[in-house]
Parts: C-alpha cells; structure tokens; sequence
C-alpha cells in the first residue's frame, strides 16, 4: 500500500480558528493530566524518605486525616527500662481491674547480641487510622473518634460479641465486668485529655520518656519531630495488617534524639545552601 | 377449636400431645433423660450469667471465643447444610430427595433454635443486641450480618415449613429458594467472620467462607441421612420405596461432599506448612495438642471412615448408615472446633519474637462452657425426638410437587407421567415391564 506524500513543510498554517472549543478544553485537561502526575510524583517520591513509618507517612496523612488534635505516641524502645511505671499509672488513673491490662511492657530477649541482651516493648492500642476493631464491631460501640482520632468504647451499645478482641491484631481489648462492655486504651480520653491535660497517665509517667505523646498535627510536638525525620528509623507494629497505626516506635538513643528535637542540621551539608 | 385441631391433624400429619403419650415407656425416657439434662445445662448457663462468665468459662483475653462458638458453629453449619440439602428436592425438584424435605426443613429450624440457644450464654448482653443492632446497626460488620441474615433465615424456614405442611409447594418452593439464598448469605457471611479477621493468619482469607459452604452441605447430608435412619428405627412405617431412594441418593450426595472436604482439608494442611503464621497451627494438628482432635476426630472420624463405611453401606444397609453417620456428626463436632480454638492459638505478639508471646497459648472447656453447649445440643435432640412423635414421623400423604397428569409410583417411588387415556396400572406396566 502507497501513502500518499505529504511535504508537511510546504503546507499551509491553518491557524487556531478551526480548533473547537471543546478541542482546545482536551488539549488542556491533558497537559494538566501529565503536569499533575509529574508533580504527583515528585510529592509520592518526597513522601518516600521518611524512614519507614510506612503505614502513616507524613503525606499521606496530609491529605487523608482530619483529626485535630491528632493524637499519637512515639514510643522510643531503648529507653525503656521495663519499671512498669506506666502500667501503674494507668491502672490506677482508669480504674483498671486486676484480671486485665490496657498497657503492659513485652520483653525481648537477644542471643550473641553485644550491647543489649533485652528490650522492652511497650504496647497499647494503637489507635489505627484504619481500626479492625471498628470494622468488627456489629452496633458502633466502638468507633473512631471524628475529632482526635481516638478509637473509643460507647459502652451501652456493647453487645459484649467479642469480635473486636479478635479482629485486634495488638491484643488492645478485654471485656470489663464492672463496665459490661468491652474496655481499652483511650489514650486517657475520659480521665485526663478531656480535662484539659495534654499527657496521658503512662506518658507522664515514664521516667526516662520513653513514651512521648503528643499531636501529630502540630509541628511543634515532638511527636511530630520524631515521626518526621530519617535519621533513626520509625516503624509500627505488625505494618502488614494494614491497619495505619498512630502509636509508633523507634530506638531512639538519648543523643541522636536530642539532635532531632534541637533541629539541628547535618554537619557538613546543608541542602538549603547550595 | 377441637374440629380445627382435626382438620390441621390431617392435613399436616400432626399427631399432638396425644402421639408422644402414647409412645413407649423407653422412648419417654430417653426423651425425659434428654429433657433433664439439657435443663441441667440451662440451669449451669445461667448460673454462669449471674456469678459472671469471667468466673466460670475459661475463656480469656487472648482466647476469646471458646467452645460455645464452635457449638454454636456446628449448630448453625448442620442448619445451613440440611437447608441445602433438602433444597435439591423440593426447590430443584430432583424427585429422589423429595421425601426428605420436611424432616430436613424442621431438623434445620431447631438445629438453628439450638445454635441460638448456646450462643444466648456466650454474648456478654444479649438483650442490648436486640434494640442495637437494629438502631445502630454497622454495615461493614460481619457479626451485624450474620445476627440479620441468620434471623432472616430463621422466618424463611419457618414460613417454608408452614407451607410444606399446609402443602402449598409453589409458596414453599419460591420461600424454599429465598430462604436458601439467605441462608447461604448468612453462612458463607459466618465463614467471613473468621476469613475478615485478617490480624489472624490461620483465618484471613477467602478459604473459609467457601470452605464453609461445602462444609455445611457435608453436615446436612450427614445429619439427615442420621436422623432419617434413627427415625427408621424410631418408627419403621416411614421407610417405604420412595424413602428408600431417597437415602440411597443422598449416600451418593454425601460421599461427594465428603471427597470435597477431604479435598479442602488436604490443602489447608499443605498450603498451611509454608505459611509463617499458619505453621505452628498446622504443627499442632499433626504434631502437637490437636493432633487427637485432628487426626483422630476429624480426619479420621469425620472424613475417611464415614467416607469408606457410606461406600460399603451402598445406601441400603442402614443401620450402618446410622452408626457411621453419627460418629461423623461426632467428628463434625471437633472439625468446627478445630477451626475456632486453633485460630486463636497464636498471639498476636508472635511474630515480634517477646518472651510473653513465644509460646502457643492453650485453652480447654470449662464444665460450665460444656453444660451450657449441652443444653442447645439436647434442645435439639428432645425437639427432635418429640418431633418425630407429634409429627407422624414427617409423613404426608403428598408431601412433593407432583406435576398434572404424573403419580407416584409405589413400585419404585418415582413420579411417572401417563399418557392420554392410560391407566396407572398400564402406565406401570409400560415404565416397569412386568410388574
């Protein structure tokens, strides 16, 4: 088959005019298009480096979370000590019972490790973004606070099923006798936020600060500052769960955490003064 | 009133009160033993509702559903199976599972009543379930689910059954198809409880709602052909040509459904050993604690020796059918409860190597779990005894769709179409030779 031949340089310009309006709309839409995944890019790609938080990474919280203040733990692992302080703490602020915990402190144990042969892992609830428990819930008893992003128990509609013990991948739940309904960390909502204090009952009693909490929102909360850096690495538990907790940890060894809160700057390159 | 009694009596074969006086001194007492112990059973429930069932279930926060759910399962699935079951007669219309529909369909509602029964005495609030769920109710819920469906279910087989006995087989046969619709929803839905969870590896994912399908259809096979032949040895008038046929197919049936589990189990083993937190599970079933309530029970009770014995029976020889069927339901029992406990046994913490989380954790039935599992069980053992007093042993005169211008044959059982201006005797002779 012949093309026909076309000297596209001997042609004559038709001009704009011929070109309908709604021609002209596409033309733009798609170089918005391309524009918008370039710059799209370029934020997925800016998101990437922070450490690997990855279940709520600093941007994309940006654009999904609406809670103000959003509250979160970072909860930085070397430095605790295991004086279970913070257990106390909060059995006695929320009347805990004795069969059962809000919080408690795990241990791990190393083998052939040279400076540390244990750990201790303090685990809550995690007040996930994308809380399994919520979903399991059959009557909303439990659900995700629209305002500070608190997963919290509306104890006369608990049917006490139990679902949500289970579908909880932390282990965060225990049904309540006294309570009748199913009990959990509320990150000391009812007793001291709501009050007006700005710590909950564990973290104002940790010794060493191992356990920082603050408003995720605010970019002055050091748990702001801890969660968005790349020098020490911050991570979640069991991120394969999909369920975007708020509650995150780090080693976090006193030096290297002083240069984050301090702000200061790496020593021999300074990327704004190039 | 008393002539109304009559005329229902006819026409829905209802024997009353009067049928289970009249029954002899051995059957009142089995029903009466039976009666007894199950309100032994609600009586130690409710003991437990009111001292708290912290105290006295052994349950705990890691393992929260314990044996009253696997009842309540085995309960449920039988429920779901012998709507299945049934519903390949008198909805489908294959003609040989046609007798069976109206014990199938009862056995179906009180096994559900049962399963309700036990369940009663695991959830915390009951009566809060009733005025929440309905006025906040969460779609994205599974257990929301399964509370709507299960009750949609459970008015869909009461209807069914009411048209079954009033004989209005078109109303039964589209409330049939509804029901059993629903009643697929509502299981496959159970099945999502677990395979939603997906904090828990040996549960998350598609396997068990279908798993639970299957299942279901393999319990209601054998929990009919169980209660067809006990019913056989209760009352041996209803074991006529038709019936006959009908426990020979639904042999066949079950034994398919029996391969198919089989099948399942076969690969939930295989798939399970390279699954990092399905292994240690998978371990136990073959190795470790469960290895008796696996191997022995479900595998062994529940699959391959029913398997072999229904082939050996050829459907005919029923008190075989009957003993094999009833040690199945009994290793039906521990294949629900090896789904619910297992599940369970690993902590959630496992995976991030702590001392507190190394080890699996273990749980064994308290006396007052296993009573308060034993009254819904003998619920459904005395509704289903005096059932088959007070209901004439589920016979009726026509109790399948006949189509104009067909009989019953009473040679064979099958429905036979005359031609225009025959007999049924020549039409007889024309399907069967020389009869």
């Amino acid at each position: 088959m012949k093309f026909p031949k076309i000297d596209f340089d001997a042609m004559k310009n038709e001009g704009t005019g011929s070109v309908t309006a709604v021609e002209r709309r596409k033309f733009l839409k798609l170089g918005f298009a391309i524009a918008g995944v370039y710059a799209g890019g370029k934020l997925l790609s800016l998101t990437s480096l922070v450490g690997s938080a990855q279940a709520s990474t600093a941007a994309e919280r940006a654009v999904r979370d609406i809670y103000s203040p959003h509250y979160a733990m970072v909860i930085r692992q070397s430095m605790c000590i295991d004086c279970e302080r913070c257990v106390e703490a909060c059995i006695k602020t929320n009347d805990v019972p004795d069969y059962a915990y809000r919080t408690r402190i795990l241990t791990k144990k190393y083998i052939g490790t040279l400076d540390k042969a244990v750990e201790f892992i303090p685990v809550l609830c995690n007040h996930c973004n994308n809380p399994p428990c919520v979903r399991g819930c059959p009557t909303k008893a439990t659900y995700k606070d629209p305002v500070t992003g608190i997963v919290r128990m509306d104890n006369k509609k608990c049917i006490g099923c139990k679902t949500c013990m289970l579908a909880c991948p932390y282990d965060a739940r225990y049904f309540n006798e006294e309570k009748h309904a199913i009990d959990k960390c509320d990150f000391c909502w009812d007793k001291r936020l709501s009050k007006g204090e700005t710590q909950t009952g564990c973290s104002a009693a940790c010794p060493t600060g191992a356990r920082t909490f603050g408003d995720l929102s605010d970019p002055n909360s050091i748990v702001y500052k801890l969660v968005h850096q790349i020098q020490e690495e911050v991570w979640v538990l069991r991120p394969e769960d999909n369920t975007k907790p708020n509650v995150f940890y780090m080693k976090g060894t006193i030096g290297s955490v002083d240069a984050i809160l301090k702000g200061s700057k790496f020593k021999y390159f300074d990327p704004t003064n190039v | 009133m008393s002539e109304m009694m009559i005329n229902i009596s006819e026409k829905w074969g209802y024997h009353g009160v009067a049928a289970l006086k009249k029954a002899s001194p051995g059957y009142k007492m089995v029903i009466g033993f039976f009666a007894l112990v199950g309100l032994a059973g609600l009586l130690v429930g409710l003991h437990g509702t009111f001292v708290g069932y912290r105290h006295v279930y052994n349950v705990t926060k890691e393992i929260p559903w314990g044996m009253l759910i696997s009842a309540y399962i085995f309960c449920v699935v039988t429920s779901t199976g012998l709507c299945i079951v049934s519903s390949f007669g008198h909805v489908f219309g294959n003609e040989a599972l046609m007798p069976i529909a109206k014990r199938a369909v009862f056995l179906s509602i009180i096994f559900l009543l049962g399963g309700f029964c036990i369940i009663f005495f695991d959830i915390e609030n009951p009566f809060r379930m009733a005025i929440w769920n309905v006025i906040s109710p969460n779609f994205r819920s599974n257990m929301w689910w399964m509370g709507t469906l299960y009750g949609a279910y459970m008015v869909f087989m009461m209807i069914e059954y009411y048209c079954l006995l009033n004989q209005n087989h078109t109303v039964s046969r589209i409330v049939g198809f509804i029901g059993l619709s629903v009643g697929i929803a509502a299981h496959s839905n159970l099945g999502g409880i677990f395979g939603m969870l997906h904090g828990r590896p040996f549960w998350y994912g598609p396997y068990l709602p279908i798993y639970f399908i299957f299942s279901a259809a393999m319990s209601g096979g054998c929990a009919i052909l169980f209660f067809t032949t006990l019913a056989a040895k209760i009352n041996p008038e209803i074991m006529n040509h038709r019936m006959e046929r009908a426990v020979k197919s639904l042999t066949l049936l079950t034994i398919y459904f029996i391969a198919t589990i089989i099948f399942f189990t076969i690969w939930k083993v295989i798939t399970g050993l390279v699954s990092e937190g399905k292994y240690p599970i998978i371990m136990s079933f073959l190795t470790g604690d469960y290895a008796i309530n696996f191997l022995f029970f479900e595998v062994f009770l529940g699959m391959v020796l029913p398997l072999f014995l229904l082939i050996a029976s050829r459907g005919r020889r029923y008190t075989l059918i009957m003993w094999t069927t009833g040690l199945m339901m009994i290793g039906i029992f521990f294949m629900r409860y090896d789904i619910v406990i297992p599940g369970q046994m690993v902590p959630v913490y496992h995976s991030l190597g702590v001392v507190e989380a190394s080890h699996l954790l273990s749980y064994v039935p308290s006396f007052h779990e296993i009573m308060a599992s034993i009254w819904g069980l003998c619920f459904i053992i005395v509704a289903y005894l005096a059932g088959e007093k007070m209901l004439n042993g589920h016979q009726l005169q026509k109790h399948e769709i006949v189509p104009e211008g067909a009989y019953i044959c009473p040679g064979c059982g099958g429905i036979h179409y005359m031609k225009e201006g025959e007999t049924m005797e020549e039409a007889m002779k024309r399907q069967h030779g020389s009869w």
